[in-house]
């Protein structure tokens, strides 16, 4: 069924580029940052440096564009119905556009439908960015690490990324298994895309309960497996791969600043700090 | 009857992930034939069996049921699937009713046929794979072992009352004593019915056993395919396809190593006894034979 394979939020793609090599926690701190800018964001020209950010991280992170794109497409069903409501339910005046009966188009509205279209598509892409050049290793990894001060306030930080790790490793083991079980439910005659709401959510009954069973046979066998090897919690464990930041994590700071200044800070501060 | 034209299989074409996981596949199963298809970890044979249902479309070529294309709009899928039964790896983890008897039943049911004749169907097929339907049928299927498990889920696939089985390996992760009795079952359904029956193995023994023909794929394509005593006649090319022989065969390798001339050819162990015997006699003969010891 490959429904589930379009669906690819949060699908690591394996290459050698500088966007991948940088700090997890680079990548983590600086998604949430441009997230922030994203939000920050009031003009049109802001969401367009931030494309073309955007599009400079993909070109080195060595991402193809039409891949992108088609990452972002479970968004664009979202963000068209985003548009829609703010351009039939937005605030009313302004230049009409089109009329008839109760809906009104104004020309204000469709705008600023647009315009929080795309501003919720760049968010996406932000993160998507991130996902696609960071492995789910590398992010539990930056996590931990990131809340480990927490710790002293009871945020169990390498129980959580430990979760985290566990939850990502089996999301692509679970999709599969939902792939065969299905495949085998309709071996016997299963019908999953046809029929009633009720009838579909009869038919989901031999899906999930073999999956349900499944879930927990392994959660079983990942236990007494790490308890093979002697796992005991985070206390005093080393690490394989440690975090380390490089000049190139630098680098990507200064230009996250950068990218924020000139989209946050109005055109008008700008002239009175350089122009002069 | 069915047939493979030039089947190819590319998984997640257009991604980073892409994959050709068949490659120009054309094979023939005839009505009653009994074929084996072998083949290293991911060469493709899970892919290929999962088109001759139509639960996968061929990136390019056609499969045929009876000389129609099963993939064609008009051909409603769910009748090829009825007549190509395919019991998938690991078949147990689909089990999901209260009760056996339900389970077993969930296909008849789909078909949508009477009470009656479900319950019908559903005690035939437990009596074929050897579980009586009174003692077995109430109980859940959560409880049994693994091998009743698989029993059952064979039963589920039996009561569509398929023309053709398809096994995508059927004994794995078996104990012998199961492993064994499920490949008596399947063969007794075969002599008793006429069951077309392809069987996806890494026991070579049990495909030596059973199967009269087998189709050897190697990353994706057909590389043998031919009677079975014919693709075992050649353990070495086998061999460099991550294949074995069967046991008796490899032990007939052997043999003829240290000089004891036995057929090559030996599938089975009641032949690899007669071949023994036959050589046995041939030396016998040449020499004078021994004085019987009163």
């Amino acid at each position: 069924m490959n429904f589930l394979r379009g669906l690819m939020l949060g699908q690591y793609v394996p290459a050698e580029s500088p966007v991948h090599r940088l700090d997890p926690r680079t990548k983590l701190l600086g998604t949430m940052w441009l997230v922030g800018v994203v939000f920050g964001t009031r003009s049109l020209a802001g969401l367009a440096v931030l494309t073309a950010f955007l599009a400079g991280v993909l070109a080195a992170g060595r991402i193809g564009p039409a891949y992108a794109l088609r990452g972002l497409r479970p968004v664009f069903w979202l963000v068209g119905i985003a548009v829609v409501f703010q351009v039939v339910f937005g605030d009313s005046g302004g230049h009409v556009l089109f009329r008839r009966g109760p809906l009104v188009v104004t020309r204000e509205n469709l705008a600023a439908g647009v315009f929080y279209g795309y501003r919720l598509i760049l968010l996406v892409a932000a993160t998507t960015v991130m996902t696609f050049t960071t492995s789910s290793v590398e992010l539990t990894d930056g996590l931990e690490r990131l809340l480990r001060p927490f710790r002293r306030v009871g945020v169990p930080a390498h129980e959580l990324a430990l979760m985290m790790t566990i939850a990502l490793r089996f999301i692509p083991t679970l999709f599969e298994e939902t792939e065969t079980i299905m495949k085998a439910q309709m071996a016997r005659g299963a019908e999953f895309t046809r029929g009633s709401l009720a009838a579909r959510a009869r038919a989901l009954i031999p899906l999930l309960v073999p999956l349900f069973v499944g879930a927990f046979r392994r959660a079983d066998a990942l236990a007494l497996a790490m308890e093979a090897r002697g796992y005991r919690g985070g206390e005093h464990r080393t690490r394989m791969k440690e975090l380390r930041v490089a000049i190139r994590d630098y680098v990507a700071a200064g230009a996250l600043l950068l990218v924020a200044a000139v989209v946050l800070v109005p055109p008008s501060l700008w002239r009175a700090v350089v122009g002069r | 009857m069915i047939r493979c034209e030039g089947v190819t299989h590319v998984y997640q074409r257009g991604s980073p992930f892409e994959a050709t996981a068949l490659e120009d596949v054309s094979l023939e199963i005839g009505a009653g034939d009994v074929i084996g298809i072998i083949g290293a970890t991911g060469s493709g044979k899970s892919t290929l069996v999962q088109h001759l249902n139509g639960l996968l479309r061929p990136t390019a070529g056609r499969v045929y049921l009876d000389d129609v294309d099963i993939n064609a709009r008009e051909v409603d899928r769910r009748r090829v699937r009825q007549q190509v039964g395919l019991l998938f790896q690991y078949p147990e983890h689909q089990l999901f009713e209260e009760t056996v008897t339900a389970d077993v039943g969930f296909g008849p049911r789909n078909l949508g046929l009477a009470p009656d004749e479900v319950r019908e169907r559903t005690a035939r097929a437990l009596a074929q794979v050897g579980l009586d339907p009174a003692v077995f049928g109430p109980r859940s299927p959560f409880s049994l072992s693994n091998g009743e498990m698989r029993r059952v889920a064979i039963a589920g696939l039996l009561a569509m009352e398929p023309r053709m089985l398809i096994l995508d390996e059927p004994t794995a992760g078996l104990d012998p004593a199961s492993r064994r009795e499920i490949l008596d079952h399947i063969m007794r359904l075969r002599n008793a019915r006429g069951l077309t029956i392809v069987l996806v193995s890494h026991s070579m023994d049990a495909v030596a056993r059973l199967c009269r023909r087998v189709v050897v794929l190697d990353r994706g394509r057909v590389v043998a395919q031919g009677p079975t005593r014919d693709v075992f006649a050649d353990p070495a090319r086998l061999a460099a396809l991550g294949l074995g022989v069967p046991q008796v065969a490899e032990c007939a390798r052997l043999l003829r190593e240290r000089g004891v001339p036995v057929r090559p050819d030996v599938l089975t162990v009641e032949e690899a006894r007669r071949a023994i015997l036959d050589v046995l006699a041939g030396v016998a003969g040449r020499r004078p034979a021994p004085k019987k010891v009163p």
